[in-house]
């Protein structure tokens, strides 16, 4: 895709778009005026051919999502998940630093679509930076009647808070978020009843990603048709990808859906640095399982990543270069699972506990070849057994690893197992340079 | 004795004190009588209705000298296997009589709330703009949020100990997070982390800790000082970081997200 047909890093960095008068240049604000023009069931229906999904890891059909918000005179809430803490993923952070004015456009047109008069902002509390540039975009927009009561002389009316978190993983899983929201702890609920009935102080509540909302203006701008132009039959439109880990040029680039993956990795990102071979990729941040170089030639959409056992999730590549042992990455991701597990279900609290201990054992060389196995099945026990998807993110990726680079764990375990034995004695297995830094903690890629 | 356990007595012994190891079921619900009633009796007749008494303190933290030296106690959380204190008050919502409150946390606060449907919803910015009056969540901080906000303290107390942002323990007003996961870690942070903790190992009212991923991978490997974002860092940064932070100068200048003509390594705007 060539550089003319960005979309939403169009204009990115461009001086003063963070402004109002800086984003009416470029045309601001006149998607919401286009859209307050028409019908509000038009605009959903619009939303709904587009055929545009949740941004956000879960990829939903942003439309229909909407479409579920039962109509009637109670209070309906939308709140834009700006908690963006999947490892790997920082594409929210530029478009909100970048361009806040686009998300408010964006949710003011998902207000008037939905029906909905209290809108929020729920941002990760260390984006500090980010929260200070959308806060200062707010007061702006509200100044100039975009946001409050009868937008720009509509039937719209609706309010925009912006909500600080305070650190915690869990609260960009939607019901986590809303209980927090609420001010309360972040543990996630039951579903159903879904958000969509009974969300946020038990009201009819969207919920919806930075980039989805941020996705909303274009396609009332410029309609259905040209939305769909590119991208794939399913995976339309256009998508940022956050690629970071063992590439030349880490960053977020905007791609049409459905490239190849290894135009992304290699043409964008650069590849990995000289003399490093990619040993396996994320494809959607730290949850999604892995896939392996081969797998770099799959086009990147929603379906393809699917059929290929992972998934594309919020659209963060993490490339693991060679040099990285592959236990040491394992352990270092169930520790994030276990230090962010809220706690609430058993099988992720201790799932996640668990695994790490026994990766542990690798490391030091106490574990057994059973170890593995063991390991496996936990994560299995994980999988599908909790109120939200926390312990499944680790479950996925954990598995995924061990599955697919069994012999690195199985060569890990082995030379652990002798270093214990014997401290002094050299270690010749034959395999990637793990022998120079040693074979216990984090030290080799620390 | 409080109300509270006045409301909590067991019931008084009106039955004299014959048969109640049979005629009183057990704690677990069986009706059956005890096989053995020798101890179950002789307990009982100490006082009806209350469990045998316990002849030794909770057990506590067992030693940990029987693990292997691998096996870390950090998943674990204390307080488990303490039993609860019930000769306590229930936490009351503090009279806003009789707590004293700045004028401008109280303002905040009250700003906050009036943004919501429901008060509650500004437990967090409350304690955010308390922690940064008192430096940390402390008790005192917590009164005064809970009589502004009318609710009790141990409300706040639970959110205040979920969030990795909130400080129940005096860390320091200043805070360098240093991003330890995934992408960073791969960049070599634990070595920058370990290098920042070096040097800022006498720096005064100042919390160093790891902190999982900022989403800031593109800047790998990278801290956050006060919120600010700064990298790609190198453990050579670590000194200069920390007389920043002590003289309280700007923390390596041009190199934070934000800064003009911020540039990646590669030359990418991030």
């Amino acid at each position: 895709m060539s550089m003319t047909e960005l979309r939403l890093l169009q204009h990115i960095n461009e001086d003063g778009l963070a402004s109002i008068d800086g984003y009416e240049r470029f045309g601001g604000y006149q998607a919401l005026r286009k859209a307050l023009d028409m019908n509000a069931d038009e605009v959903l229906s619009q939303l709904e051919e587009s055929g545009l999904r949740g941004r956000g890891g879960a990829g939903f059909s942003m439309g229909k999502k909407a479409s579920f918000i039962p109509k009637g005179t109670m209070d309906k809430y939308l709140c834009c998940n700006a908690d963006e803490s999947e490892p790997g993923t920082f594409k929210d952070r530029l478009l909100m630093q970048k361009n806040p004015h686009l998300l408010i456009e964006g949710i003011m047109i998902a207000a008037y679509a939905g029906d909905i008069n209290r809108a929020f902002i729920y941002i990760r509390g260390e984006y500090e930076l980010q929260a200070q540039i959308l806060a200062q975009a707010i007061e702006e927009a509200k100044e100039r009647g975009y946001i409050g009561e009868r937008v720009l002389g509509s039937d719209l009316s609706c309010s925009l808070v912006l909500h600080r978190g305070a650190g915690a993983y869990i609260c960009g899983e939607e019901t986590g978020l809303l209980d927090s929201l609420e001010g309360k702890r972040g543990n996630p609920r039951l579903k159903p009843p879904f958000p969509a009935n009974q969300g946020l102080y038990q009201g009819p509540t969207l919920i919806n990603n930075v980039e989805t909302l941020c996705n909303v203006p274009a396609i009332v701008s410029n309609g259905v048709d040209w939305f769909k132009s590119v991208g794939t039959e399913k995976s339309t439109g256009t998508k940022v990808v956050s690629v970071s880990g063992s590439v030349q040029r880490p960053g977020n680039y905007e791609i049409e859906l459905g490239i190849p993956a290894r135009d992304i990795v290699y043409g964008l990102a650069g590849g990995p640095p000289e003399g490093v071979e990619i040993k396996c990729w994320f494809p959607g941040g730290s949850s999604a399982p892995v896939l392996m170089p081969e797998d770099l030639d799959l086009s990147y959409d929603f379906e393809t990543m699917a059929e290929a056992g992972s998934m594309l999730g919020s659209g963060a590549i993490i490339v693991v270069g060679d040099d990285i042992p592959i236990v040491d990455l394992a352990l270092r991701l169930a520790e994030f699972y276990r230090h962010e597990s809220c706690g609430k279900c058993t099988p992720c609290r201790e799932g996640t506990n668990w695994t790490v201990k026994m990766l542990e054992r690798i490391d030091h060389g106490e574990a057994t070849p059973m170890d593995l196995e063991i390991m496996a099945q936990i994560q299995e026990n994980i999988m599908g057994n909790c109120l939200c998807v926390l312990g499944d993110s680790m479950a996925m990726p954990i598995g995924s690893m061990i599955k697919k680079l069994r012999p690195e764990f199985e060569e890990h375990m082995e030379r652990a197992r002798l270093a214990r034995e014997d401290p002094n004695k050299e270690i010749v297995l034959g395999a990637p340079d793990l022998a120079s830094s040693g074979s216990s903690g984090l030290e080799a890629i620390s | 004795m409080t109300e509270f356990e006045e409301r909590h007595q067991p019931p008084p012994d009106t039955e004299g004190t014959g048969e109640e190891g049979a005629s009183h079921p057990d704690r677990f619900g069986s009706d059956e009588p005890q096989g053995d009633t020798g101890t179950t009796a002789a307990a009982a007749t100490t006082e009806l209705g209350a469990p045998p008494p316990i002849d030794h303190a909770p057990p506590g933290r067992p030693p940990r000298e029987d693990l292997p030296p691998n096996i870390t106690e950090t998943g674990t959380a204390t307080g488990w296997d303490e039993a609860a204190d019930l000769s306590k008050d229930p936490a009351v919502i503090p009279d806003p009589a009789e707590v004293d409150v700045p004028d401008e946390l109280r303002r905040a606060i009250e700003s906050a709330m009036a943004q919501y449907p429901d008060r509650r919803s500004a437990s967090i910015p409350a304690l955010h703009a308390a922690q940064a009056v008192h430096g940390w969540c402390s008790p005192l901080a917590l009164r005064q949020v809970a009589a502004v906000m009318q609710v009790t303290p141990a409300f706040l107390s639970s959110v205040a100990s979920f969030y990795d942002q909130l400080n129940e323990n005096p860390v320091g007003r200043n805070s360098v997070y240093v991003c330890t996961s995934v992408a960073c870690v791969m960049a070599r942070a634990k070595r920058v982390y370990e290098a920042i903790a070096k040097a800022g190992e006498d720096l005064e009212d100042t919390q160093i800790r790891e902190f999982e991923c900022l989403g800031a991978c593109d800047m790998a490997p990278m801290a956050s000082v006060n919120g600010r974002y700064i990298g790609p860092l190198e453990e050579s940064d670590a000194e200069e970081i920390v007389d920043a932070i002590a003289s309280g100068r700007p923390v390596l200048p041009g190199r934070g997200l934000g800064d003009p003509d911020y540039r990646l390594p590669w030359g990418g705007r991030a």
